[in-house]
């Protein structure tokens, strides 16, 4: 993988604070080339999450950006300031990058005040009552009790934990804060709570932020860009609902939720399935293709010109997944199509559990567009 | 002795893949944005070929005595009959020691004995008296002890520790879910046991059973004490007659090859089984089962067993120190071996402690097939006894380096050599608990990576360090076999003094001394029985 440090064009203003430009960075561990030339910009004071099955390199990328790791090529500018490019290369401890491990790292020798002021530079003149009052105010920042100063570590919460070395890397004023799957350790109501926390936290103080996650719910909900990582690549970098509802390819699409894939035949701007004629998403392919479809696209509705028979529901309380084999359709235009067949079963979400009884015929309609891929992607 | 309470569980935690390698699988491997591993790796490697030089001497010997010589010298009735009296000696001491070992843990984690905070100490307490010190008592009491059996009751008497550790710690840590699980299954209180825990403490045992050996292969003093001949005993012997000749030599290749033998075993017994708990979460501790009819006759097996690897060496050494009088208690002779005794301790755990840095930070940071190999290494010299330890240094520094022979130096690198193992197990838990996440950490705080290191993981680490330091130490106040080799002239240490006295039959004069070591070991005891509680977790 060849890359060249090309001066970024003035369009985006490269040397704005807090602006990330990572360009071209290939990684190897050993044999296995683990990051295989990952380009990326992050827009100062936005969030951006790295999301990808594990293995697919994001916690490499995120250590290249802090410094920990050097890359064998491509370069990484944050805020004009070039970190790695060829053989230049800033150690971690020079690069004024934020980093929260995904167990917080805290030093378990340190109280909680030690551990928030242990990267604080204080004059000695100012001494420790200024350091006392930065870790105060730190705490409060990330809403935990200025009292927990004097606890260590382990005498704290996992949520509190991870807020407490959100403060410790804030404590530095950094222009780019890494989250390295920092939610992932506490459990799911604990992580919500943590997540908006620290999202609001960050916001507030319009710091660039870059999360890695394994959870797809958790980067779309979090960030502003979410970047689909894969085999060391990014197949896909857009904003949240661009990413969901219009995905690139088939293994993006069923990474980032739950997709009806069913065969299809395009022609214009519509195709046609077993569900019938479904409008399109402006696409190029023609001919056969793979039509996918959001479950909850698809509705019941009374009218809906489609028919499925209930094969068996899955409660998740607020909504069920059910899945239905779809009947011959009667109606006009889908008949014709050999595409129509019946017998093929799809899964669609819906709020009511009870309609859904095993053999019910349920009427079904199509919302919004589908996405076509090429067959047998 | 060579080896330490907590490495055979040490050697399983890398082992079974609870290795101390932090972060989880996602994570890459190592950095490869540092400069340190190279410098480190060398250092190591050298380490390991030191290491390796009593087993290389050894192996120099036999090649230069030539085939025919060595054939001569090994086939011959004496060297059968050493062979049959240390055989006799394993067969009958190890399963003695397992069985109290065992029975010991169970009784004190297991059970609902009264006073089991009081035993779990007291069964640990014998390794506080050396085996030496231990014979002595008894042959006070009992003049007349000598061959077979009394080798058996003083081996049994002073190692049975070695198993009763391992397994107390392995028991107390143990899942309760398991056996919970296999009681819901059907089985019985005695069925769980033989059935789920007995599997579980199999580590500790042959672990356990494997230091046991080792300790017997190795040990002169005690058996020199009580007239049972030993290989070491032997060697002690020829070289005390010849220095340097072959047929001393040949009784250590066999010696050394016993102690290979073993560590092959012990790798065998051992298994290829996974322990270690699966999933995460907490555990509760583990229940007691009522004792009942049985109390009475436990506490009163627990006492005898006390009193007779406790109490009747510690009442004898006391006893003589009462009949002697203030005319054993000489300062002129006392003090200079006492302060020698603490230079060499300080030195030579301080010099191990150093020595075990570089290999213990490879092990845990950057585990790998040729660190494997590194610990390999270490683990064979583990087993290698003082006494052949002793020779290696003799001839090598004779023959190499003739300034150095008959120094404090040579001294101190064969303690290196021979306690490395202490250090470096606690070494490499210590430094298990400062996981480069947070130097890393630290790092991305703005603090230089050398400076990062001292202010983290060193820091970190250093508890354990000082633990293994002080484990280091305690060996080297007990140590006999190498200290009688390889000492400078005039340098008195509290057991060459010892030594000396009560081979001159000055039981009396040899009793201050006897005290002396228990009363510094004592407190170092201790904290091996401590450490071997949070070994058994990691």
């Amino acid at each position: 993988m060849t890359t060249t440090t090309t001066t970024i064009p003035d369009q985006h203003d490269p040397g704005a604070r807090g602006r990330l430009e990572v360009d071209g960075l290939v990684k190897s561990f050993g044999s296995q080339q683990v990051l295989r030339g990952v380009t990326l910009s992050v827009d100062p004071g936005s969030t951006t999450a790295i999301v990808g099955p594990s293995g697919s390199g994001k916690t490499t990328l995120l250590r290249l950006i802090a410094g920990f790791e050097r890359a064998e090529a491509g370069s990484v500018v944050l805020s004009g300031r070039t970190l790695a490019a060829g053989d230049a290369w800033v150690p971690a401890h020079h690069r004024g990058v934020g980093y929260v491990a995904q167990d917080g790292a805290l030093f378990p020798h340190l109280t909680v005040g030690q551990n928030i002021a242990f990267g604080i530079d204080t004059p000695r003149l100012q001494g420790r009552k200024a350091t006392r009052a930065k870790v105060a105010e730190l705490l409060e920042m990330v809403s935990l009790d200025a009292a927990l100063a004097a606890r260590r570590p382990h005498e704290i919460s996992g949520g509190q934990q991870q807020r407490v070395a959100l403060a410790r890397a804030l404590a530095r004023e950094p222009e780019l804060m890494l989250l390295d799957e920092s939610f992932s350790a506490l459990d799911a109501g604990l992580r919500v709570a943590t997540r908006r926390t620290v999202s609001r936290v960050l916001q507030d103080a319009g710091i660039t932020t870059v999360l890695v996650t394994h959870d797809q719910a958790e980067a779309l909900s979090f960030a502003d860009q979410v970047a689909v990582m894969r085999d060391g690549l990014l197949a896909q970098v857009d904003s949240p609902l661009e990413v969901y509802t219009r995905p690139v390819d088939r293994a993006t699409a069923e990474f980032l939720g739950d997709a009806v894939m069913l065969e299809a035949w395009v022609d214009g701007d519509m195709a046609t399935c077993s569900l019938g004629a479904v409008r399109l998403a402006p696409t190029a392919h023609r001919g056969r293709v793979q039509l996918m479809l959001r479950p909850e696209q698809i509705r019941v509705d009374e009218h809906g010109p489609i028919r499925g028979v209930v094969v068996d529901t899955d409660y998740f309380g607020p909504e069920s997944t059910v899945r239905l084999e779809l009947t011959s359709g009667r109606e006009p235009g889908c008949e014709t199509s050999a595409l129509a067949r019946s017998g093929e079963i799809i899964s669609i979400r819906h709020s009511n559990a009870f309609i859904a009884a095993r053999g019910t015929e349920l009427r079904l309609r199509i919302e919004g567009e589908a996405i076509a891929f090429p067959p047998d992607a | 002795m060579t080896t330490d309470l907590t490495a055979p569980g040490a050697h399983r935690a890398t082992d079974t893949g609870t290795a101390p390698t932090p972060g989880p699988g996602t994570r890459p491997g190592p950095a490869s944005g540092r400069r340190r591993p190279p410098v480190l790796a060398v250092i190591a490697v050298l380490i390991a070929l030191f290491s390796l030089m009593p087993l290389g001497y050894v192996v120099a010997m036999t090649v230069a005595t030539g085939w025919d010589t060595a054939v001569a010298l090994i086939f011959r009735a004496r060297v059968g009959e050493l062979l049959l009296n240390t055989i006799l000696l394993m067969v009958l001491s190890v399963p003695l020691c397992l069985v109290l070992g065992v029975g010991g843990a169970w009784l004190v984690e297991r059970t609902q004995l009264r006073g089991s905070r009081f035993w779990a100490l007291a069964l640990a307490a014998p390794l506080a008296i050396p085996a030496f010190v231990n014979s002595y008592g008894w042959v006070s009491a009992v003049p007349s002890l000598a061959g077979l059996w009394s080798g058996v009751l003083i081996s049994v008497l002073s190692y049975f520790p070695l198993v009763y550790i391992p397994a107390a710690a392995t028991l107390s840590r143990l899942d309760p879910s398991l056996e919970e699980s296999a009681a819901a299954l059907g089985l019985g209180p005695w069925q769980v046991f033989r059935r789920v825990v007995l599997p579980q403490l199999r580590l500790a045992m042959t672990g356990g059973a494997l230091l046991v050996g080792l300790h017997l292969l190795a040990e002169y003093g005690a058996f020199a004490m009580i007239r049972f001949d030993t290989f070491t005993t032997a060697i002690m012997v020829q070289y005390q007659s010849t220095f340097n000749g072959a047929a001393g030599n040949m009784l250590a290749s066999v010696l050394v090859v016993l102690c290979l033998l073993l560590l092959v075993a012990e790798v065998r017994s051992r298994g290829t089984a996974r322990y270690a708990r699966v999933g995460s979460g907490g555990q509760a501790a583990p229940g007691r089962m009522p004792l009942r009819r049985l109390h009475v006759p436990a506490q009163l097996a627990l006492l005898l067993l006390v009193v007779l690897a406790v109490g009747v060496p510690m009442w004898f050494v006391v006893r003589w120190v009462v009949l002697g009088g203030s005319a054993i208690w000489a300062p002129d002779e006392l003090v200079p071996a006492l302060v020698q005794t603490l230079l060499y301790g300080v030195a030579g755990a301080a010099a191990t402690t150093l020595v075990a840095f570089p290999m213990a930070f490879l092990a845990v940071r950057r585990p790998s097939w040729f660190t494997r190999s590194l610990e390999l290494s270490n683990y064979v010299t583990s087993s290698m006894p003082g006494i052949v330890v002793g020779l290696a240094f003799v001839t090598v520094s004779i023959r190499f380096l003739p300034g150095v022979y008959q120094t404090a130096f040579v001294l101190v690198a064969a303690y290196v050599l021979l306690f490395l193992p202490r250090a470096l197990v606690s070494l490499r838990s210590g430094l298990a608990q400062a996981p480069r996440e947070l130097e890393e950490a630290a790092q991305a705080l703005g603090v230089p990576p050398l400076l990062a290191f001292a202010k983290v993981t060193l820091r970190l680490a250093a508890p354990a360090a000082a633990g293994g330091a002080a484990l280091v130490f305690l060996a080297i106040v007990n140590e006999l076999t190498a200290t009688l080799l390889l000492s400078p002239n005039g340098t008195r240490t509290l057991a060459t003094e010892f030594w000396a006295k009560s081979s001159e039959i000055d039981y009396a004069g040899a009793a201050p001394y006897a005290l002396l070591m228990v009363v510094l070991s004592a407190p170092m005891t201790y904290l091996l029985f401590q450490q071997s509680k949070k070994a058994a977790g990691q």
